[in-house]
């Protein structure tokens, strides 16, 4: 197989398949695909999917049902750096579509492409629930918010940075 | 200063962790209720307080709770709903970041009064961070003797998981959580049966909001009698309202519901009224999918009065004039906002997120953001505003979940109240035109004296 989690991570599965009643194992699958995300390039093969069903034994269908409805799971390569700007309403009156623009006209890519250098990938994303710090982005784990052209500037300079150390 | 009975130790610095938590009354409630108390008190007083669930749908959870089937032999679950999707809603989110152990005291309370041995926390994907946070809560609460076997030998056994969605708000629908939570798509069920009776797994099930459960830790404390006294008749106790939009102050706050709309927006104890003194056009008081209210009939009731933070005056004369509590996600639009732009964001938001199994939904919701995007972009003809009246109507009511419903209000609320902004956009196609409304929906400058 093209996919092997490490020992570590393969205990965590276990830990969270123990999260269930018996025989309830395919509870498990959200945690563990995005754990697999996190682990293979963050995004899902087939080949990671279908390593994902054999521990869960389940069929490789019913991992793509689940991994083709939630938004959270890229079907594609993804940049190193995953800029998810939230576009709906509250984001919108505090001036995303400004935010989107100017990350477009920086990074020199459009909605939902890769930098050249594989480095940042723009996507545009509906409601985070960070409304009250609005316009913002998830990046990562975290969430960036009260966003500006100069925080944008910063937060690109300290992702280069990073990918450069 | 409003009673605060959820956020009132917030600022303490540290109450994240167990000791500072303990130090400050944490877990007074839970050992009042499991050493004191039978699990049929513990819903006796919820019920007493008359609270009514803090996720949207304001139904009495006392109520709720009695309707749990308890068959022999068959586990029971609770599932503590922190989906929290709803756009203008990030309430939960403050409650679980800040205060993780008044969650999982209330969900041990719950637990126990429900005779649930596994409760699991759904959490919407997008707050990654989160988990660590209720986790490394949950791992002190089992250490200090709350979690686990025989619970401060009460005999009663509990465990709490954290599980996180994948990014999909229909997954904050119950049933679809409870799919979602089993591991499949987040397709709702059609009801019933209702959860109470087969939920997750087949069994007995009660879902609730996170900030319905961190309330039963002051409802215990105080008392339902007590707790029920605070706010204004059905409208019991403290809720938290997650304001956002054009407000100097945006921010989660705990209200009674006993103040004004207008206190609200324009007091300096909470949202400080409108940047740059500019006027408040409209609102959507409770989440998306709440009505749009122009700020003459948001601020006034149908009688005249001054509208209140409640469950019951915001929905004074239903979706004519009023609209309705729901999350308590407070979004406010100033004089330069353009509804029809608003009302397509939400539009585009609904399509994206329907679970695509009801026709009416699924098309529905894209021909709506269509037209709406005709309309905005200057495209539109006049007979699209009937249409899309058309498109909502065949909606509302038609879905298995209220999806339908959540994406059809926006539409219709924004047609009813500001139809002459939709004509206007058909009329002057021009953009520059288009953002130079000039039309009457809006409130005079209240200077914040006056308001309060």
């Amino acid at each position: 197989m093209a996919v092997q989690f490490s020992e570590e991570k393969l205990n965590k599965v276990k830990e969270i398949i123990a999260r269930y009643p018996e025989g309830k194992q395919k509870s498990a699958l959200i945690p563990v695909l995005h754990l697999a995300q996190e682990s293979f390039g963050g995004w899902l093969s087939a080949d990671t999917m279908d390593y994902v069903a054999t521990l869960l034994s389940i069929e490789p269908i019913e991992v793509y049902e689940v991994a083709t409805f939630y938004s959270m799971f890229n079907l594609q390569p993804v940049g190193k750096y995953l800029f998810e700007v939230c576009q709906t309403g509250p984001c919108m009156l505090r001036g995303s579509d400004d935010i989107i623009h100017y990350i477009k006209e920086k990074l020199g890519i459009k909605i939902g492409e890769t930098t050249a250098d594989g480095l940042f990938t723009l996507k545009t994303v509906e409601c985070l629930g960070a409304c009250g710090y609005a316009p913002m982005m998830q990046l990562g784990k975290f969430y960036k918010e009260h966003l500006t052209k100069e925080k944008v500037d910063q937060i690109i300079a300290e992702c280069r940075a990073q990918a450069n150390n | 200063m409003g009673r605060k009975l959820l956020l009132d130790k917030a600022h303490i610095e540290g109450i994240r962790y167990y000791d500072v938590y303990r130090k400050n009354g944490g877990y007074a409630a839970a050992e009042k209720a499991l050493k004191s108390m039978s699990p049929d008190q513990v819903t006796e007083e919820v019920k007493k307080s008359g609270m009514r669930g803090r996720g949207g749908a304001g139904f009495p959870t006392g109520l709720k709770w009695s309707f749990l089937a308890k068959p022999e032999g068959v586990p029971r679950y609770l599932v503590c709903n922190a989906d929290e999707s709803e756009p203008g809603t990030f309430k939960d989110r403050y409650l679980m970041e800040f205060l993780p152990h008044l969650l999982i005291e209330g969900l041990l309370i719950s637990s126990f009064a429900l005779g649930a041995n596994t409760t699991y926390i759904y959490i919407r994907g997008e707050y990654a961070w989160i988990p660590d946070i209720l986790e490394e809560a949950i791992a002190e609460a089992h250490k200090n003797g709350w979690l686990g076997k025989n619970i401060q030998g009460s005999g009663f056994d509990l465990n709490i998981y954290v599980q996180r969605g994948a990014g999909a708000y229909i997954c904050g629908e119950e049933t679809a959580l409870i799919e979602s939570l089993e591991g499949k798509r987040g397709t709702p069920r059609i009801k019933p049966p209702f959860p109470a009776v087969k939920g997750l797994y087949q069994c007995p099930t009660v879902v609730n909001n996170v900030e319905t459960l961190a309330a039963i830790v002051p409802i215990i404390n105080i008392g339902g009698d007590e707790y029920a006294k605070i706010g204004i008749g059905k409208s019991a106790g403290t809720k938290l309202i997650s304001a956002c939009g054009n407000l100097n102050k945006p921010g989660v706050y705990e209200i009674e519901m006993n103040i004004s709309v207008e206190e609200f927006i324009y007091s300096d104890e909470y949202c400080g009224g409108i940047p740059n003194g500019k006027r408040l056009k409209a609102c959507i008081p409770g989440g998306s999918s709440v009505p749009i209210v122009p700020a003459n009939l948001l601020l006034t009731t149908a009688k005249g009065e001054k509208r209140m933070m409640t469950y019951e005056s915001l929905n004074d004369g239903g979706f004519a004039t009023g609209t309705m509590m729901g999350s308590g996600g407070f979004i406010v639009l100033d004089e330069d906002q353009c509804v029809v732009r608003h009302t397509l964001s939400l539009a585009r938001f609904y399509h994206h997120e329907s679970c695509g199994q009801c026709s009416p939904c699924r098309e529905g919701t894209g021909w709506m953001e269509k037209v709406l995007k005709n309309i905005e972009h200057g495209k539109g003809k006049m007979s699209d505003i009937d249409l899309l009246w058309d498109i909502q109507r065949k909606i509302e009511g038609n879905t298995i979940c209220p999806l339908g419903d959540a994406a059809a209000w926006p539409v219709a609320a924004a047609i009813r109240h500001f139809r002459d902004e939709f004509e206007w956009h058909v009329l002057h196609p021009d953009e520059a035109q288009r953002r130079n409304f000039g039309l009457a929906h809006y409130a005079d400058p209240l200077p914040v004296a006056a308001a309060v």
